[in-house]
């Protein structure tokens, strides 16, 4: 591993891993789907794991390039499990509720086909970007 | 394209399915049910104005839908892509309709400024903290200002602690600055004490590299090269996290020697607490840091002065620090540009109790109550009234229906008899009786006082047996006055923060619901049916007809009665179950 040693160093790895944030999310990486899954105490407590290996497991088997991240808590906490799915090149979306049987729909009708499926949590707040 | 039903308790209880099933219905008859799906969503947060149904791609928000529009919204706006104006949501500060979601002030309800990266990164890879700015305003601190413009960047921004007080952070680095020593501390307060709070848990979980940012420039400023963050044992994930993104920022040379060539040095390490309340009390804490027992010291001197192992200390809240780097980056006039006048920033409160939306939730300082619960938080279950709002945790109050517009920071909170606290924010509708709560709060004091000083120890014991009489039904208006004194001496004379502010639940309830007390007190009445020894369960002789089965069913057989003649209640013997009404088929049991 190569330690930070300067500013320059620091800006260096900024505009690397944003590259390939960017390209994620652009959609640039063919057929890429993001999923986040809040992984907080609270959303842990409400099966976040399962689900997560669950959907790891489910879009291998079935063909769908995906990464997964685990988060943070997204707040919504009486919706846990959450998660939230970036098709390429379009706007994330947040579900709530996800279970083993959602999470099965979420992958045949969203991932698959960009079709909503219900539990979808609309994101109400601001965040801050330069 | 899609159509976005919400779902949530507000709505569905204002027929959203039924929306749902018209909305179906409709796209089958006109042969477009494959291109158009209709969703159910969770709550949009709007329920003044549900059912909501919104149209995507093109964010089209329409509100108060009934089931009948249903048909207008397929012909007009799915077919021939015209808006229904009259459905549209009126923006209330100039009358316009407005067609577009994002141009709602409702969405900008929520700042997340502290919770900037929470549910967006993975905690447990530092370059995706990297990748959004993170340690930027650290490498800005060590290249380009000295300690002292950092302190003053901190200064102008207007941040004041997040974990209770709300004192100026900057000015507080700057007394740590100033006494000069062989060797400083900086502590992050991770404690979290208050019941019902968990903002800090989740900053750690999802943010852990902003807490470290934070403490290396809070070093930095002050002149100190150890950090301790002072963590409940209970909280296993948050304490993993914090020590992976700590052995992460070590290998990458961000903690450690010579940061990023500066010359500085800074390490952070972990101090476990077992769960005290009263060890979140700055004093304690540190005490029980250094292996003493957790109990509070007289102030002055300051942790500033003297702290962990005499030496000067800087004692920070998780939350205050999450917003140091950000502070830094986007410089102190942006920051002090949000909130009001004397409390900047945002704050992230913990919303519970009977409310829809139960959620971490981070609102500029200076929204309204109404706001939070109408508009964030989906109003209050079960569409009940709304009765109170408790902040602060033990050591507050609580906020009542003059306060719902109330602008809500530091000083009008503390002005209304409460106080901002750590972040919780119990809601409570007209269930809840407010004696109890009062109760309820000194009973989780009496439990968690140290014993140290006697105001805190045998005060709070004695305002909670007065409680305890007035919720049996024997207290006396005389009591009332007791409650009051008592709570003055307790505030004036105990020894720290935790028995100063101990009797403020009390107080608030009393100021703000006396009538209930006196209800309590001279009417043997408890409004929200909770204090049981003040119900009475009463047989209608008129609707009994004799069948026995409550008398069956009580298990201290205080129900008498011959067999198709009406049943008496024996109110000495009986324990206010409920066994019986549960069990009385013809509705002759009533509670009064
Ligand atoms: C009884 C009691 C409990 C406290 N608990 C906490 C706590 O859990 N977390 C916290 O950050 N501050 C707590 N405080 C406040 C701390 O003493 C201290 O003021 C704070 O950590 C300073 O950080 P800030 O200025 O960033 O808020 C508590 C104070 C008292 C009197």
């Amino acid at each position: 591993m190569t330690k930070i040693k300067s500013l320059a160093d620091l800006r260096a790895m900024k505009q690397s891993v944003q590259e390939k944030l960017d390209t994620r999310v652009k959609g640039t990486e063919e057929g890429l789907v993001q999923v986040k899954v809040a992984m907080a105490t609270c959303g842990i407590a409400a099966g976040a794991k399962q689900v997560m290996d669950y959907m790891m497991e489910e879009t291998e088997k079935r063909g769908i390039n995906a990464v997964f991240t685990q988060t943070g808590c997204m707040g919504y906490c009486h919706a846990e499990p959450t998660i939230e799915v970036t098709r390429p090149g379009e706007d994330p979306v947040v579900f709530g509720y996800v279970d083993i049987k959602k999470a099965d729909q979420i992958i045949e009708k969203y991932i698959k086909d960009g079709e909503l499926v219900d539990g979808v949590i609309p994101v109400n707040y601001e965040k801050i970007k330069d | 394209m899609h159509l976005l039903i919400c779902g949530g308790t507000g709505c569905s209880a204002s027929k959203s399915q039924e929306i749902a099933d018209n909305l179906k219905i409709t796209l089958k008859d006109k042969g477009l049910e494959n291109e158009v799906q209709v969703i159910l969503t969770g709550c949009f947060g709007f329920c003044e104005k549900g059912p909501i149904v919104k149209i995507m791609p093109d964010n089209t928000f329409y509100t108060e839908v009934k089931p009948e529009d249903a048909r207008e919204i397929i012909e007009e706006h799915v077919i021939k892509g015209r808006k229904v104006t009259r459905l549209l949501y009126s923006d209330p500060e100039n009358d316009q309709r407005v067609a577009d979601s994002k141009h709602m002030g409702f969405y900008k309800k929520q700042m997340r400024i502290a919770l900037r990266n929470c549910g967006f990164i993975d905690p447990q890879n530092i370059e995706e903290y990297i990748g959004e700015d993170g340690y930027a305003a650290l490498a800005k601190c060590l290249g380009e200002m000295t300690p002292e413009q950092v302190i003053n960047e901190i200064k102008l921004s207007g941040l004041r602690g997040r974990g209770g007080g709300g004192f100026p952070t900057g000015l507080k680095w700057e007394i740590a600055s100033k006494n000069h020593a062989d060797q400083k501390y900086v502590v992050c307060n991770a404690d979290e004490g208050d019941p019902g709070a968990f903002m800090d848990r989740s900053i750690l979980e999802g943010d852990p590299h902003s807490v470290l940012e934070a403490m290396t420039i809070n070093g930095y400023a002050i002149g100190a090269t150890k950090g301790l963050i002072y963590i409940r044992a209970e909280y296993p994930l948050a304490i993993q996290r914090l020590l992976t993104a700590i052995d992460q920022s070590r290998e990458y040379g961000l903690l450690g020697e010579d940061i990023l060539g500066s010359g500085f040095n800074f390490d952070i390490e972990l101090r476990y607490g077992a769960g005290a309340f009263v060890c979140g009390e700055e004093t304690a804490l540190i005490h029980s840091m250094e292996g003493k027992r957790g109990e509070p010291t007289f102030k002055p001197p300051f942790p500033a002065q003297s702290g962990y192992n005499n030496k000067p200390t800087n004692v920070n809240n998780v939350e205050t620090y999450a917003n140091v780097p950000i502070i830094i980056n986007k410089g102190a006039a942006w920051f002090s540009s949000i909130g009001t006048e004397k409390s900047k920033g945002t704050k992230v409160f913990a919303l519970a109790g009977q409310i829809n939306n139960v959620g971490l939730i981070e609102v500029p300082m200076g929204i309204t109550l109404r706001e939070v619960i109408y508009e964030i938080g989906g109003g209050i279950k079960g569409g009940k009234e709304f009765k109170a709002v408790q902040t602060g945790g033990p050591s507050g109050g609580c906020l009542t229906k003059k306060h719902l517009d109330t602008p809500i920071d530091y000083d009008n909170l503390i002005a209304a008899g409460s106080m901002m606290g750590s972040g919780g924010m119990v809601v409570m509708d007209e269930t809840s009786c407010m004696v109890a709560i009062a109760k309820f709060y000194l009973e989780f004091t009496v439990e968690e006082s140290c014993g140290k000083c006697s105001p805190c120890r045998i005060g709070n014991k004695r305002l909670y047996e007065i409680l305890e009489k007035i919720t049996k039904g024997n207290g006396t208006m005389e009591d009332l006055d007791n409650l009051r004194n008592l709570a003055g001496v307790i505030k004036d004379t105990a020894l720290c923060g935790l028995g100063q502010t101990s009797p403020n639940p009390v107080l608030s309830t009393i100021d703000n619901f006396y009538d209930e007390y006196v209800e309590h007190i001279k009417d043997k009445k408890c409004r929200a049916g909770v204090c049981k020894s003040l119900m009475r369960y009463i047989i209608d002789p008129e609707q009994c007809v004799g069948c026995t089965a409550c008398a069956r069913n009580c298990p201290v057989n205080a129900i008498k009665g011959e067999k198709k003649l009406p049943h008496l209640i024996n109110q000495e013997l009986c324990i206010k179950c409920g066994a019986c009404i549960e069990r009385c088929k013809f509705g002759a049991i009533s509670i009064q």
